[in-house]
């Protein structure tokens, strides 16, 4: 039975051994996946084709390797347009190639794919982001919108309890927005400075501090703790102190936000080498590890209407991605459901990072 | 009975005309080739409902002949393997996993047919339905346990059919969402009814594809092991309680 499941199915086409062996050792040496098909069935096939598709071993009918119609059609039928076929989906989610078929002399026929999964993540990046920020506004806009539109027909019929209640609300929805505009700003201004690295020395322990005592009043509201832990004589780093403040600002917001009411977040810098490491940690009920690598996409939220209600714009974590990576320095986020979530920035010493150019 | 059979299939196995694992391995591409088509009418369907690609959407609906085609070559090919060779156990497991495989995957078709058929009255491009962007996003699990349940089944990889089924749980959460979210829509625009009650449908072809797709990744599964998929794997409980 295995024996018959293994035996090798020599290819209707005769290629003469050597050329077959010469074929073999091109096709190897590329790193692209590729197949060479003849009276549909696959000859010849690198390392690179058969990690992608599933059945591209040699021998076997090229629809077991291949099931796009398309590509089906200009490998098995008469179509020998020279364009493209997307294959999506193939060799893992998310994941696009172009196949293109070219005749080879003997009815043999090349088959090449090119890798387009970066380009088409990035055009599907710019996309949901135009997308994203407009939703992101229109829907406090609609709320604030229906508001006005309730008090200016209501007149005097409303009173002044419920009065009171609708231009507060006018109000929150109004900050809101005025939030997700000024974190869009600074996103784009953050990623236009990306290739100058920050010239300051910013000394960590005095900017921590900053950070405490600006959150405090948040920090009350939860009945939180804000505990902050940064030795005397902390080397200073090289960085830009606006961006910093802003970083562990949107830090200790998340904590507070998704920590434990009536918790502790704990504020933390430690010198490390030429290296100095920061960790902001809360004791809220943690993050499942399947949101983890996504957390700082843009818009992308664990639970949308808890964020929303929470006052968060979904821009925090992706600007503090990029601000550490404007300060060459590593972001880390670890998290255990139920315990709570660390966030450690690790950012380089002034005088590690290089002299200013 | 079965013992009979058994001894039969071994004193054929001398015998077993050369072409014998080549119509096999056809067999195995033809049912390939047709997952590719019906595959490729999914995505293509739903590119065309959010893109109002009417004329795409009509290609879709005619390129269904051809796997209704395909299946009615591959069911007589299947009969016919079954009669000419007195299969062994695993053969004939082999051949009734494809005959249903066959008619699951034509029926997959079949559902992306029906989302095409929709794409002219839904009129998609009017963003104010809001649950319409949940829809691509479980279009894409769907079709991506199709094609994953098809490599499955082209490896003979009886593990990878199960991870097929523990996606289809996903699948139902969206439809869950999509159905309250269409509901709510529905009562709140009393004019939006007949465009998202042609929403409703084509998410429940999702899901239905979903379950399909479990479908075949069972069959997979018994082809290549004997045994039926674990409970746990199949139904709708325990799957990674969330």
């Amino acid at each position: 039975m295995a024996n018959r499941a293994t035996r090798p199915i020599f290819a209707p086409v005769d290629i003469a051994e050597h050329e077959r062996r010469l074929a073999r050792g091109l096709v190897e040496a590329l790193p692209e996946p590729i197949l060479i098909v003849a009276d549909g069935r696959i000859v010849v096939s690198n390392d690179a084709a058969r990690a992608v598709l599933a059945g591209a071993t040699e021998g076997a009918d090229v629809r077991l390797a291949i099931r796009h119609p398309a590509a089906l059609e200009r490998l098995l039928g008469e179509d020998t347009a020279a364009d493209e076929v997307a294959l999506v989906g193939v060799g893992g989610p998310e994941r696009r190639w172009a196949l293109r078929v070219s005749p080879l002399s003997g009815g043999l026929r090349l088959v090449r794919l090119a890798d387009r999964s970066d380009a088409h993540a990035a055009e599907q990046m710019r996309v949901d982001f135009v997308a994203n920020a407009s939703h992101e506004l229109r829907t406090p806009l609609a709320t604030l919108v229906g508001y006005a539109e309730t008090l200016r027909e209501a007149g005097d019929e409303v009173d002044a309890a419920t009065r009171a209640r609708f231009t507060a609300i006018i109000h929150d929805e109004a900050r809101r927005m005025q939030r997700l505009v000024e974190d869009l700003i600074s996103l784009s201004r953050i990623e236009g400075e990306k290739f100058s690295p920050p010239g300051d020395a910013v000394d960590l322990a005095a900017l921590l501090e900053e950070t405490g005592r600006a959150a405090a009043n948040a920090a009350a509201q939860r009945g939180c703790r804000i505990a902050i832990e940064a030795p005397a004589g902390l080397p200073p780093v090289a960085g830009d102190r606006a961006q910093l403040l802003q970083l562990y600002d949107n830090l200790v917001a998340n904590a507070l936000r998704y920590g434990r009411s009536g918790g502790t977040v704990r504020i933390s810098a430690a010198a490390h080498g030429e290296e100095v490491r920061t960790a902001v940690a809360d004791d809220g009920e943690g993050i499942a590890k399947e949101h983890i690598p996504r957390l700082t996409e843009r818009f992308y939220r664990v639970d949308a209407t808890r964020s929303r209600s929470a006052g968060g714009t979904g821009l925090g974590l992706a600007i503090v991605k990029h601000i550490v990576e404007r300060h060459r320095g590593r972001l880390v986020i670890e998290s255990e459901p139920g315990r709570g979530t660390i966030v450690t920035v690790t950012l380089p010493a002034a005088a590690a990072a290089g002299a200013p150019s | 009975m079965r013992a009979a059979l058994r001894s039969l299939a071994v004193a054929e196995e001398a015998h077993r005309p050369a072409g014998f694992g080549a119509e096999r391995d056809e067999l195995r591409a033809l049912i390939s080739q047709m997952g590719g088509l019906a595959e490729h009418a999914i995505r293509e369907s739903m590119r065309c409902l959010m893109h109002r690609d009417s004329a795409g959407a009509r290609a879709v609906v005619e390129a269904d002949a051809r796997l209704d085609a395909l299946e009615a070559e591959a069911e007589a090919r299947i009969v016919a393997f079954i009669a000419r060779h007195p299969p062994s156990d695993e053969d004939l497991r082999e051949a009734v996993a494809a005959l249903k495989i066959v008619g699951v995957v034509e029926r997959i078709g079949d559902y992306a047919k029906n989302i095409a058929k929709r794409v002219p009255q839904v009129d998609a491009g009017r963003s104010d339905i809001e649950p319409l962007s949940l829809l691509p996003a479980m279009a894409r699990i769907a079709a991506e346990m199709v094609g994953d349940v098809l490599d499955a089944f082209v490896a003979r990889d009886a593990a990878a059919a199960e991870q097929v089924c523990a996606r289809d749980r996903s699948v139902d959460d969206f439809y869950d969402s999509i159905f309250r979210a269409l509901l709510t829509f529905m009562i709140e625009d009393p004019a939006s009814v007949g465009r998202a009650a042609h929403l409703l449908f084509v998410a429940k072809n999702l899901e239905r594809i979903g379950d399909h797709a479990t479908n075949i990744a069972e069959m997979v599964y018994f082809a290549a092991t004997g045994a039926r998929m674990p409970e746990r794997q199949r139904g709708d409980d325990g799957i990674g309680g969330r």
